[in-house]
C-alpha cells in the first residue's frame, strides 16, 4: 500500500481527528472514526449514502458535539469550540443542500464572509464615518475579485435564490473562500452537475487550492471528481473507515466495492 | 480535578443542596397549607384543577391545529367566547337545559371554525407562516368586535344564567359544587373520546399522519384537506364546549371573554409540548393551579395572576424550550 | 453593470422629507388641520419608529417577537418619571428620578461588563467539562449554577456600588440644569428622557434577549408575548412600587412636550440610523441571520450575539416612540399598551412589507390615517365599525398580497447603496461565464 502524503511543509497535520464516534441516542452515526489531513493536500472522504461523512464534517465544524473523540486543528482542539469561533480560527465549508443567503445578493452572500475582518464598528458604520468608507470599499472590492475568478462578477447585484443551480453552487465556493480559511470542507460540490460540469469543477478545485493556499477536505459521490483530484481518499460506510488509500487502491479494494455495490456485483468502478 | 477526595467533597455538596431544596419545598407547602388552613388549601387545589380542565378544553383545539398546520389559531379563544353566547342564547331565551345547550354550542364552534379555516387560512396554507399569522390576528380581532356590535351581541358583560341548580357540598370544609363535578366529568368524557379516536380509530390514524408529513399522507390516499378541516372542527368543539363550561363557572360573559383564557390556554399547550395531546392536558392543569393557587396564596394576587402564570412560562421556556412533553426538533444539516 | 444613478440618491429623499415637515407645521399652524388630526399624524410618526425598531428585529433579523409593545411602555414610563419629576420636583430633588435612572443603567452595564471580563461563560463551560467527567449531568449543573451564582453575585455588587456612587455624582452635575434658562433645561432634560426611555427599553431587551432568543420561532413568539403581558400587568400593578406611576388608575401630569417637530426629528433620526446600520456589514450579518442561522454562524458570525443585539437596537427604537407617546397626551394609561394594541407595530411592518424601511414607514401613516380616517368616514354612531372594517381590511390584504405593499423594495436614499464600479480583471479566470458549472441557458 503507497504511504500517506507528506506534509510538503514537514509540520504534520493541519487537521487531526481520532477517535470520533457520534452517537444519536442508539444510533452509532460515527465510529471510531481517524484522519489526518496534511496541510495543502486535496483529501477524499467517501462513501455510502448514510456512511455518516456530513456527520464527521458537522463534528468537525462545531455543529454536532462528539461523543468521543477529538479533532484537533493547527494544534488547536475544537471539540466544544462554537462554530463561529471555528471559522473564525480558519475553517469553512459548503453544504449538500445550498445553504445560501437567498435573499441577499450574490455580493452581499460573499461580503458577509468578511464581517468578522471587518475594521469599521457599527457606531462607525451609522455615522458613516471616513474609516467606514474606507473598509467598505476595500471589503467590497475584495469580495468583487473573488467573484470575479467564479466569473460570477456580472451577476453580484441579483438575489442568491434567483441564480441558476451550477451558479449557486459556486457561489457557496465563493463564499467560503471569503471567510479565509487555511481548511475548506466541501461537501459534495459536484452534486447535480453534468460531466462538462464536474470537469471545470476538478480544475476550479485545484486552482484554489493552489491560488489561495488551502487544504481541502472533499465529500463527493462522482467517482470521477474524486478519482481525479484527490490525492488520497479515506472510505466511511456506517460511520466506520473501511478503507484508506490512493484513488487506484481504493478503486481496486474490495471491501470499498462490496459497500457501494454490495457483495453479489464484483464490478471495477 | 481527579483527587477522589475532592469529587466525593463536590458531590457530597451537590447532594446538600438537594436535601436543603426538598426541605425548603417541603416547609414552603406546609407553611402554605398551615397559612390559611389545609381547608383553604385543598380548596384552592380543587378549584385549580376545575379551572386547569376548561383550559384543557381549550388547549386541545390549539395542540391539534398546531401539530398539524403548524399555525397558532388566534382565534380560537373567540370561538370559545362564542360557544359561550351561543349557549347563553339558547338557555336564557329558550330554556334551554344543559346538554342540548352544550351540544349547540359545539355544533355552532365547530361550524364557525370550519368556515374561518376554509375562507381565511386555507388560502393561504403555502403562504409564509406569517400570513397566516397575521390573518389568524385578524379573524380574531373580527370576532371580537363585530360580535361586540349593539345588534349582534353586544359589548355589555351578559349575566350568564346556569342551566341547573347549583348544589354545594361540603366534603370535610371543602366546597364542592355539582359545578366542578360536571366540569371534571364532561372535560373527561371528551377527552376520553378524543384520546380514542385519535389512537384508535382510521380517522386518527390520518390526523397523526397529516401531521406528519402532509405531502406524503396525500399520497398515501388521505384527503389532507378533509382531514385538516375535521382538525379544526374537533378543536372547536372542545372549545365550545369549555365556553359552555367556563361561562356556568364563571357566569360573567362579554366579548373579549375568550382573550385571556385563549392566551393562558394556548401557553398550557405549549408549556406541555405543543402537538402533544397529553401535554395539552398536563400543562392545563398545571396553568389553572398556579393561577389559583397565586390568587389564593400571593398577596395582591388576583391582580398579579397573570404575571405569574408568564412567568412561569418563561422558566420552562429557559429550562425546556420544547415543553414537558415536547420532544426536540432536530434541523437536519 | 448598472448604471450609475443620474441624481444622488439623497436629494429627492430629503426634499420629500422637507416637504412633509413643511406641510404638516404649516397645515397645524394655519388651523388648516384641526388639533385632532394634528395629533393622528403626531401618532403616525411615533409608531413609525416603533414600527422600524420591530422590523429590524423581525423584518431584517428574523426574529419573531411579539413583546415590542412591552417595550414602548418601559420607554413611555420611563421617561415620564423623568420629566414628570424634573417638573414637578416630586422627589425632592429635581433630578432625583434622572440620576437613579442612569446610574442604574450604568450599574446593569457594569454587572455586564465585570461578567464578561471574569469570563462568566468559559468558567462555567470549563467547569462543566471538568465536572462531566465524573458526575451526572444534573449533579455538575448544581455546582455550575451555585459557583455562576457566586460570580454574578460579585459582579452585582460591584455593579450596585458603581451605581450608589455615580447617582451621588450625578445629582451634584445634573444640579446645573436649574441655572439654565427653563425653556433650555426642559429640551435638555427631554432628550434625556428620550433617551433614557430608549436605553432602558434596549438593556431590558438584551438581558431578556440573550437566554430566550436560543428558542425557535414561535417559542420566541409566545415567550415574548409573554413579556409584554408581564411588563403590563406589573404597569397595571406599579402603585405598589412607585407611588407616582398610578397602577392601574394611569400617570397624569406628565408635562406635554412632544411637537411635530421632536416627532418629526426623532423619526429622520431613526430612518437615518435604520439606514446607516442596514446597509453595512453589521446590517448583512443580522439579515444573514434571518436567512441561514447555520450557514451564518459558519461564516464566523456569533449568531446570539446578533440577536440580541439587533433586539436591543429594536427595543430601543421602540422605546423612544414610547417616550415621544406619553408627552403627547400628557398621561398613560396601561389599557395602552395591552398586548392587543401590541398588535398594531407587528401589523404595520407586515402590512408595509417585512424587511422595507420605507414600505413600514409608509404603512404606519396608513395605518393612523385609516383607522382614524373611518372614524371620520362612517356615519354617527357606526364608528365601532372601524374595528370591524379594519381587520376585514387585514385580511384582505393576507390573501391578495403577502409580501406587504413593497416586499422588500425601498425607495430613495433608503434603497441599498451600489457597490464600487469597476473592470474587474480576473487572476486566473478558471470558470468562464458562459461555460460550466450551470445548467446552460437555452
Amino acid at each position: 500500500m503507497a504511504a500517506q502524503p507528506r506534509a510538503e511543509t514537514g509540520n504534520g497535520s493541519i487537521l487531526d481527528i481520532s477517535r470520533l464516534t457520534k452517537l444519536f441516542g442508539g444510533l452509532r452515526a460515527v465510529s471510531d472514526f481517524h484522519m489526518a489531513v496534511p496541510e495543502g493536500r486535496l483529501y477524499g472522504l467517501i462513501g455510502p449514502n448514510g456512511a455518516g461523512k456530513t456527520t464527521v464534517f458537522n463534528m468537525i465544524t462545531g455543529l454536532y458535539l462528539p461523543t468521543e473523540g477529538s479533532i484537533v486543528f493547527d494544534g488547536r482542539d475544537l471539540v466544544g469550540v462554537d462554530s463561529h469561533h471555528i471559522t473564525q480560527a480558519g475553517v469553512a465549508r459548503t453544504f449538500q443542500n445550498i445553504r445560501l443567503f437567498q435573499n441577499l445578493t450574490v455580493l452581499d452572500n460573499v461580503r458577509i464572509a468578511y464581517h468578522t475582518h471587518a475594521e469599521y464598528s457599527m457606531l462607525e458604520a451609522v455615522l458613516r464615518l471616513g474609516r467606514f468608507g474606507r473598509e467598505e470599499r476595500s471589503l467590497s472590492e475584495q469580495a468583487q475579485d473573488l467573484l470575479a475568478v467564479f466569473g460570477l462578477q456580472d451577476r453580484q447585484l441579483e438575489v442568491a435564490k434567483n441564480l441558476p443551480y451550477g451558479e449557486q453552487r459556486r457561489l457557496e465556493i465563493a463564499r467560503a473562500l471569503a471567510a479565509q480559511p487555511r481548511l475548506l470542507l466541501l461537501d459534495e460540490p459536484a452534486a447535480g452537475m453534468n460531466p462538462t460540469e464536474s470537469e471545470s469543477l476538478m480544475e476550479l478545485i485545484h486552482f484554489i487550492r493552489d491560488h489561495f493556499k488551502l487544504t481541502i477536505l472533499l465529500i463527493e459521490h462522482q467517482m470521477r471528481v474524486v478519482m481525479g483530484i484527490c490525492e488520497w481518499i479515506t472510505v466511511m460506510d456506517f460511520g466506520q473507515v473501511i478503507a484508506r488509500g490512493t484513488p487506484r487502491e481504493i478503486q481496486n479494494n474490495d471491501r470499498v466495492i462490496e459497500a457501494y455495490l454490495g457483495k453479489r456485483m464484483g464490478k471495477r468502478i | 480535578m481527579k483527587s477522589p477526595f475532592l469529587q466525593n467533597a463536590l458531590r457530597a455538596i451537590v447532594w446538600v443542596i438537594y436535601g436543603a431544596l426538598a426541605v425548603g419545598i417541603v416547609w414552603g407547602v406546609v407553611l402554605l397549607v398551615r397559612a390559611n388552613g389545609p381547608v383553604y388549601f385543598m380548596q384552592a387545589v380543587v378549584d385549580g384543577v376545575k379551572l386547569g380542565f376548561v383550559y384543557a378544553l381549550i388547549a386541545l383545539g390549539y395542540t391539534m391545529v398546531y401539530g398539524i398546520v403548524r399555525l397558532i389559531n388566534f382565534a380560537h379563544g373567540d370561538v370559545f367566547m362564542v360557544g359561550a353566547f351561543a349557549s347563553f342564547y339558547a338557555i336564557t331565551q329558550y330554556g334551554w337545559g344543559f346538554i342540548p345547550a352544550i351540544l349547540l354550542a359545539m355544533v355552532v364552534c365547530t361550524f364557525l371554525n370550519v368556515v374561518i379555516e376554509r375562507v381565511a387560512y386555507k388560502p393561504l396554507r403555502e403562504a409564509p407562516r406569517i400570513a397566516a399569522l397575521i390573518t389568524a390576528i385578524g379573524v380574531s380581532f373580527f370576532l371580537e368586535y363585530f360580535t361586540a356590535l349593539k345588534w349582534v351581541f353586544g359589548a355589555d358583560f351578559n349575566t350568564y344564567k346556569r342551566p341547573f341548580e347549583v348544589v354545594v357540598w361540603n366534603v370535610g370544609g371543602v366546597l364542592i359544587t355539582n359545578i366542578t363535578v360536571i366540569i371534571a366529568v364532561t372535560t373527561t368524557l371528551l377527552l376520553l373520546a378524543l384520546q380514542y379516536t385519535v389512537k384508535n380509530t382510521k380517522i386518527g390514524k390520518a390526523m397523526r399522519a397529516t401531521a406528519l408529513d402532509k405531502p406524503t399522507s396525500r399520497l398515501m390516499g388521505i384527503n389532507v384537506d378533509a382531514i385538516i378541516s375535521l382538525t379544526f372542527a374537533f378543536g372547536a368543539a372542545l372549545a365550545g364546549a369549555g365556553g359552555v363550561l367556563y361561562a356556568i363557572a364563571f357566569p360573567q360573559i362579554w366579548t373579549f371573554m375568550g382573550l385571556m383564557p385563549g392566551l393562558k390556554a394556548f401557553v398550557a399547550a405549549v408549556l406541555g409540548g405543543i402537538g402533544n395531546i397529553a401535554g395539552a392536558f398536563i400543562g392545563s392543569l398545571l396553568m389553572g393551579s398556579i393561577d389559583v393557587l397565586v390568587v389564593s396564596f400571593v398577596p395582591a394576587g388576583s391582580r398579579l395572576r397573570d404575571l405569574f402564570a408568564f412567568l412561569v412560562l418563561i422558566v420552562v421556556f429557559l429550562v425546556k424550550p420544547t415543553g414537558i412533553m415536547g420532544e426536540p426538533q432536530v434541523e437536519k444539516v | 453593470m448598472q448604471r450609475r444613478r443620474a441624481i444622488p440618491s439623497w436629494i429627492p429623499t430629503l426634499a420629500v422629507a422637507v416637504a412633509l415637515y413643511w406641510l404638516v407645521s404649516y397645515t397645524s399652524a394655519s388651523a388648516r388641520i384641526t388639533p385632532y388630526w394634528y395629533n393622528v399624524i403626531q401618532l403616525a410618526g411615533i409608531a413609525a419608529v416603533s414600527a422600524l425598531g420591530l422590523n429590524l428585529i423581525y423584518g431584517f433579523n428574523g426574529q419573531f417577537s411579539l413583546g415590542h409593545v412591552g417595550f414602548y411602555a418601559i420607554g413611555a414610563y420611563g421617561s415620564a418619571l423623568i420629566t414628570k419629576d424634573f417638573v414637578t420636583k416630586w422627589s425632592g430633588g429635581q433630578v432625583g428620578a434622572l440620576s437613579w435612572i442612569i446610574a442604574g443603567q450604568v450599574g446593569v452595564l457594569a454587572v455586564l461588563f465585570v461578567a464578561q471580563r471574569i469570563r462568566l461563560g468559559a468558567i462555567r463551560k470549563a467547569l462543566q467539562g471538568a465536572l462531566d467527567q465524573f458526575m451526572k449531568s444534573h449533579e455538575s449543573w448544581m455546582i455550575v449554577t451555585l459557583v455562576s451564582l457566586v460570580l454574578v453575585a460579585f459582579s452585582v455588587a460591584v455593579g450596585v456600588a458603581l451605581a450608589w456612587g455615580l447617582q451621588r455624582g450625578l445629582v451634584f452635575a445634573l444640579g446645573g440644569l436649574a441655572a439654565l434658562p427653563e425653556k433650555a433645561a426642559q429640551s435638555i432634560v427631554f432628550v434625556l428622557a428620550l433617551v433614557n426611555g430608549g436605553t432602558m427599553a434596549a438593556l431590558i431587551a438584551y438581558l431578556v434577549g440573550l437566554p430566550l432568543l436560543r428558542l425557535s420561532s414561535d417559542y420566541f413568539g409566545i415567550a415574548t408575548l409573554g413579556l409584554a403581558i408581564m411588563v403590563y400587568t406589573a404597569l397595571q400593578n406599579s402603585d405598589m412600587v412607585i407611588e407616582t406611576m398610578k397602577g392601574a388608575r394611569g400617570m397624569v401630569a406628565i408635562p406635554r412636550w412632544t411637537t411635530w417637530s421632536w416627532v418629526f426629528v426623532v423619526l429622520c433620526l431613526s430612518v437615518i440610523v435604520m439606514r446607516n446600520l442596514i446597509w453595512s456589514s453589521q446590517g448583512r450579518a443580522i439579515m444573514s441571520v434571518r436567512e441561514d442561522e447555520i450557514a451564518s454562524r459558519l461564516m464566523g458570525i456569533d449568531i446570539a450575539q446578533q440577536k440580541a443585539t439587533a433586539f436591543a437596537i429594536g427595543g430601543f427604537f421602540a422605546g423612544v416612540a414610547g417616550g415621544l407617546y406619553a408627552h403627547l397626551f400628557g398621561f398613560l394609561h396601561p389599557s395602552t399598551f395591552s398586548f392587543v394594541k401590541g398588535f398594531d407595530p407587528l401589523i404595520i411592518i407586515v402590512f408595509g412589507g417585512l424587511g422595507s424601511m420605507t414600505g413600514t414607514i409608509v404603512a404606519s401613516a396608513l395605518f393612523a390615517l385609516v383607522i382614524e380616517g373611518l372614524r371620520v368616514v362612517l356615519p354617527q354612531g357606526f364608528e365601532d365599525w372601524r374595528f370591524v372594517i379594519y381587520p376585514v381590511l387585514l385580511l384582505i390584504i393576507m390573501l391578495v398580497r403577502q409580501q406587504g405593499l413593497l416586499g422588500t423594495t425601498e425607495w430613495g436614499w433608503l434603497r441599498a447603496p451600489l457597490p464600487p464600479e469597476r473592470d474587474v480583471a480576473a487572476p486566473v479566470p478558471v470558470v468562464s461565464p458562459a461555460g460550466a458549472g450551470g445548467t446552460e441557458e437555452a
